[in-house]
């Protein structure tokens, strides 16, 4: 599904943000992404969604090598990737189901097909109840929950998760996690983006670890 | 990707119909949503469709007016005539000689003649300096030939070489057209027609502007909303949609009110304008906005604010990325 040939990033700035980043990851399967502050997770998932270009290498997404995916199909290949981010990116004069709506509406699915779309996400993050409320006046993890609600909405093949459980109780985070287990169960591939390591050790999941831009250690190819 | 995937995938997404007719209500609704967008913000929105409609008022007032002006002066060019004041030593048998062989010229169409003591007469009742006269003990007037010369569009020229042919004859002292100052004012409002165009091209330009800059803060305003479109697979296309909506209902809503501020204007105008019309023994109505004009007016309108939001849009979008 992801897959990473000599792939660097060098920022317009100069630095080197990767370097030469090698890994495979199937169809199905769910990893984390772990490293220092800075060492280039949050690079290496926007090489993924096409939020940045290699500079070297390659990246190929769904066998797509994305340094041949010329900008006007940018939308198209980024719709089938479900994408969380740390601080939500919701719209905050928008209602939670507007929200999650959104990627359909996009797409251009019928309002029918919306409807039971948005409610069937939304029941599965536990937020059915609130679906008429804004951003604003949810929790921090509510908040995180009406993201992932909108980035899997439209069932996309490739979830990718950058901090999901940034500021959240472990509690919460165990929660969200069990969300992304839940997806990874049924054929999605799911990478996660995180420095809880604590969190992380106690699943059985394959982990990727940068530093400093170099993949110094991949849990499964040991 | 597994079979489970795939299976799930071809459901998902919406058929070819689907999108055709998805697409068409998106439209819809991005109409009204854009509409309801301006609406939020009533003054702003206001004052920006009265700058349109000022802008546009303009030039199309100036050019309503213009058109009338054409329309009152349309028939002067009729009444061109060729006074001949024939020299004194030309008695009165000897004009109306003259008088019918001019009249058998091929390029005119009367001929009057208005002989000394008929121009003295004329003169004393006219101008009231009739005892003045008297007391000269003899006539200073001229015996004249009033030509009227056959007019068409294009007979400048004929004209030009029959006024040339009275000069010249034996008997003429002098001979001037009466058409002048026709001619003086077609050649002003000429010169008025092209300025309004001028005015209308740079205002134009100027609502091309104002709509660019409205619709450039109005992106500003919402960039968040474009990155996270843009982050979930919006094409520039549908980012685009709402911007030029919003262009063209500010078209729209400025070029109703350039139509209201030039009917009301010329409204106005109009009972004034009959009634110095009517000093001037003219029956002259003036004509508000036709149909067609009005259409124009909200077409080109409508195609500025498009225009002006497509600039903007197309400036400005893409310096928006997601980081
Ligand atoms: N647009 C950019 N231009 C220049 N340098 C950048 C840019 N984005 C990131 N960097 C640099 O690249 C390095 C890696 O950044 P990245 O955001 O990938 O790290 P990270 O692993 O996600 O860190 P964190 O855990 O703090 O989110 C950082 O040193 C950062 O300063
Ligand atoms: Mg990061």
């Amino acid at each position: 599904m992801i897959r990473f040939v000599n792939a660097s990033k060098r920022y317009d700035s100069g630095f080197d943000a990767l370097q030469n980043v090698n890994f495979h990851m199937a169809p199905g399967e769910m990893a984390f992404l772990t490293g220092h502050s800075g060492a280039g997770k949050s690079s290496l998932l926007k090489l993924i969604a096409l939020l940045e270009r290699t500079s070297r290498g390659q990246v190929i997404v769904n066998n797509q090598n994305l340094s041949k995916v010329p900008r006007r199909r940018i939308p198209y290949f980024r719709r089938n990737i479900g994408i969380i981010f740390q601080d939500h990116q919701l719209l905050f004069d928008r209602t939670v189901y507007d929200n999650v709506a959104l990627p359909l509406i996009i797409a251009g699915y019928s309002h029918h097909d919306i409807g039971k779309r948005v409610r069937a996400s939304l029941d599965k993050v536990g937020l059915l109840s609130k679906e008429k409320k804004y951003p604003i006046t949810l929790s921090g993890g509510e908040q995180q929950r009406v993201g992932i609600a909108r980035a899997v909405v439209n069932k996309p093949p490739l979830i990718l998760a950058d901090e999901p459980t940034g500021n959240l109780d472990p509690e919460l985070s165990a929660e969200i996690m069990g969300l992304f287990q839940d997806f990874s169960d049924v054929g999605v591939t799911v990478l996660v983006a995180t420095h809880d390591i604590a969190l992380i050790s106690q699943l059985p999941y394959r982990v990727l670890t940068l530093k400093e831009g170099k993949l110094i250690n991949d849990s499964q190819a040991n | 990707m597994n079979t489970q995937t795939k299976q799930r995938d071809n459901q998902a997404r919406p058929g070819f119909i689907t999108l055709c007719r998805s697409y068409f209500i998106r439209h819809i609704q991005v109409f009204f949503y854009s509409l309801g967008q301006l609406s939020r913000t009533p003054i702003s929105s206001l004052m920006t469709c009265m700058v349109i409609g000022i802008a546009m008022a303009l030039p199309t007032g100036l050019y309503s007016l213009l058109k009338n002006a054409q329309q009152l002066s349309g028939g002067w060019e009729s009444t061109a005539q060729i006074s001949v004041f024939l020299k004194n030593n030309i008695t009165s048998a000897q004009a109306k000689k003259l008088k019918s062989d001019i009249t058998q010229w091929p390029d005119v169409i009367s001929v009057h003649y208005i002989s000394r003591e008929q121009a003295l007469k004329e003169f004393q009742e006219l101008s009231g300096f009739g005892n003045a006269l008297t007391a000269l003990n003899s006539n200073p007037l001229p015996s004249v030939l009033i030509v009227k010369p056959k007019l068409s569009k294009t007979s400048e020229r004929a004209t030009q070489r029959l006024l040339k042919k009275l000069v010249n004859l034996r008997q003429t002292d002098k001979a001037q057209l009466d058409m002048q100052w026709v001619r003086r004012l077609y050649a002003i409002m000429n010169i008025v027609e092209r300025g309004v165009l001028i005015l209308g091209a740079l205002l134009g330009l100027a609502v091309l502007l104002v709509v660019g800059n409205t619709i450039r803060l109005a992106i500003q305003n919402r960039r968040k909303e474009i990155v996270v479109m843009k982050l979930i697979g919006g094409t520039d296309a549908f980012i685009r949609r709402p911007f030029l909506y919003t262009g063209f209902w500010y078209g729209f809503f400025g070029g109703i009110i350039a139509w209201l501020l030039v009917s009301f204007t010329l409204l106005s105008l109009s009972t004034p304008i009959e009634k110095l019309t009517t000093l001037y023994q003219n029956q002259f109505e003036l004509t508000n906005m036709s149909f067609l004009t009005t259409l124009t007016l909200l077409c080109l309108s409508i195609l500025l604010g498009l225009a002006g939001s497509w600039f903007a849009v197309g400036r400005h979008l893409r310096d928006i990325e997601p980081q």
